[in-house]
């Protein structure tokens, strides 16, 4: 780090951990990741809920919306796509049929336009 | 459009120039000008990435302040206030979590009657009158406890065993008669012992001085300063002073016991509030090496009780003495000011409390008729009981204490940025006060507050002036 000093030891150890795993918002500083790593180093790690836009207990998890295996829910960040549209439950993307048609207008390609793809405040 | 904030800190300057105390991961920052800059212009404001460096940008290269803000949110000092707050974190401590260090209340008794003692005042929690707990600990219950310690310890290497009371004392025989058996079994155990003691000093001979060198143990004397202070509510129970009883004593102890540096510990209360007059008197005039200060510990209303004026006196004291101890450090010189000294310590490590102190986690007391309690403060208190030196610790008791008293459960705190270091306070403080160890002690937030600014400037002047002299802090 150029602009801050590190001063005490907790400081030291911070500095440390930001440098040895750089996150997307330190390149950005626009996107936050929904689902953090492992918990604190001293706890036994939880179990790993996904998050999706359904409960677990819902369609969507176990089954897809056909019965079969092929189109299960993912967690919403690698599924932001296959929520939109397709999905029965369109809970976690915004509702391109009434208010935001274009929401995805800036997104052309979605491997390489994701970041132009804003917050929707309806 | 996510507009930016700024993140939790306490900002403080030194030697010049800004820090940030970042809460609640308790890391120290100095920043450069583009930082200073973008902490100033986002303060009371959230401002859109542009609109922060249109604001900032004339007064430096955009790609400097561009990386001083990805730096800023990196360490979490500034964040997009679209992102949720992240939320307070409750760990509770894995359990079995080792045992460090037993408190032996080796008695209940006491020469002196105190007039603020938390013992037998009307704030005393621990039926100590009554006949509920023998009035001094027996040689077969100190060896419990140390028995205890040991399998509680777990893999720890250094284990500590301190003596209280009551008048400490009173109980020599099984005091003098325990030492060696914990070296003895610490010893058996692969682990090393340490000692130490608190006492009034008006019973010290030159045996127990003796022994004290011999057996390398550290000893804390209770005393409020010179004689018209001391013998203000440190009398006998005929109420004779103590001031004259203890000073040969305690002379004699700093002469013949250097192994271990010799503390006073001080209890502040409104009639004897002068900190700077009672520091100089027991260092220059009496010889002791270190010197701490602590309010006492009443129920509100008690005459002797500090109210809001006399907080306010004493942190005017206190930053005059943390004045002195300062020059001190800067010059690489020894101040025997603890209180700045401890809270340099935790300050240097980063320290962020889920909990007050270690009562309950790593230390316990044990009460004279061999009950584990949260510390020497509740040891005895049935309320407070956390197992026995024979049963060991009651896990389930603890885990249901650190559960109760987790610094994520005291939603005062939760906007506090000296919380990291406070956590609430003391236990006992809380427990006299409020009438639970759970309640923040809300009375003393903004001395706390002070307190800590205060040394967190001299910390920040030290870390400019002498950084050397903060190394002491690493081992």
């Amino acid at each position: 780090m150029r602009h801050l000093k590190a001063i005490n030891r907790k400081a030291v150890r911070i500095v440390d951990t930001v440098t040895d795993r750089p996150t997307v918002a330190a390149a950005g500083g626009d996107v936050v990741a929904l689902q953090e790593g492992p918990g604190p180093p001293q706890q036994p790690e939880g179990p790993h809920i996904p998050l999706g836009c359904s409960l677990v207990f819902s369609p969507g998890w176990e089954a897809d919306r056909n019965g079969g295996t092929a189109g299960l829910c993912q967690p919403v960040e690698r599924d932001l796509f296959d929520c939109h549209l397709g999905c029965f439950w369109p809970a976690h993307v915004p509702d391109q049929l009434n208010h935001s048609p274009d929401w995805t207008s800036t997104c052309a390609a979605a491997q390489k336009d994701w970041r132009k793809i804003d917050l929707i405040f309806p | 459009m996510s507009l930016l904030g700024l993140g939790e800190f306490h900002q403080f300057d030194a030697a010049g120039r800004r820090f940030l105390y970042l809460v609640p991961s308790a890391a120290v920052f100095a920043l450069d000008d583009p930082a200073h800059a973008v902490i100033d212009t986002l303060h009371g404001h959230r401002l859109s990435r542009e609109a922060l460096l249109a604001s900032v940008s004339p007064r430096f290269p955009e790609a400097d302040i561009e990386e001083t803000l990805a730096e800023l949110e990196q360490v979490r000092a500034v964040r997009s206030v679209a992102a949720p707050l992240p939320p307070m974190p409750t760990i509770i401590p894995l359990t079995p979590f080792p045992l460090t260090t037993a408190v032996l209340n080796v008695t209940n008794q006491c020469n002196l009657s105190c007039g603020y003692c938390y013992e037998y005042s009307e704030d005393k929690i621990v039926d100590t009158t009554n006949g509920a707990q023998p009035k001094f600990m027996s040689e077969e219950t100190a060896r419990k406890s140390v028995d205890m310690l040991m399998r509680e310890a777990g893999d720890i290497q250094v284990v500590h065993v301190s003596f209280f009371g009551g008048e400490t004392l009173m109980n020599y025989p099984v005091l003098s008669r325990v030492v060696p058996y914990a070296r003895e079994q610490a010893a058996a155990h692969g682990k090393r012992v340490e000692f130490n003691l608190t006492t009034n000093a008006t019973l010290l001979t030159g045996e127990m001085i003796g022994f004290f060198a011999e057996h390398d143990i550290s000893v804390t004397v209770s005393i409020d300063g010179p004689r018209e202070m001391q013998d203000k509510f440190r009398v006998f129970h005929d109420g004779r002073g103590s001031y004259d009883e203890l000073l040969p004593r305690v002379r004699e102890l700093l002469r013949r016991h250097q192994s271990r540096p010799i503390g006073a510990r001080v209890t502040l209360t409104a009639q004897v509030n002068d900190v700077v007059a009672i520091y100089h008197h027991l260092t220059e005039e009496i010889g002791f090496q270190e010197v701490g200060f602590a309010p006492v510990t009443t129920s509100p209303g008690r005459d002797h009780a500090l109210n809001g004026a006399g907080f306010d006196q004493m942190v005017t004291q206190f930053e005059t003495l943390a004045g002195e101890f300062l020059e001190a450090a800067a010059a690489g010189r020894h101040h025997g000011f603890s209180n700045v000294s401890e809270t340099l310590s935790e300050i240097h490590k980063g320290v962020s409390k889920a909990y007050p102190c270690g009562a309950g986690l790593g230390l316990v007391g044990v009460s004279t008729g061999g009950d584990i309690g949260l510390c020497h403060r509740f040891a005895g208190s049935d309320d407070h009981k956390l197992g026995s030196v024979e049963d060991g610790i009651d896990r389930d008791a603890q885990t249901a204490f650190l559960e109760d008293n987790h610094i994520a459960n005291k939603t005062d705190c939760h906007t506090c940025w000296a919380r990291p270091l406070c956590s609430g306070g003391c236990y006992h403080e809380a427990h006299t006060r409020y009438g639970t160890t759970t309640h923040p002690n809300l009375h003393y937030c903004d001395w706390i507050r002070d307190w800590t600014d205060i040394c967190l400037r001299i910390y920040g002047e030290l870390a400019e002036r002498n950084p050397q002299f903060l190394r002491r802090f690493e081992s």
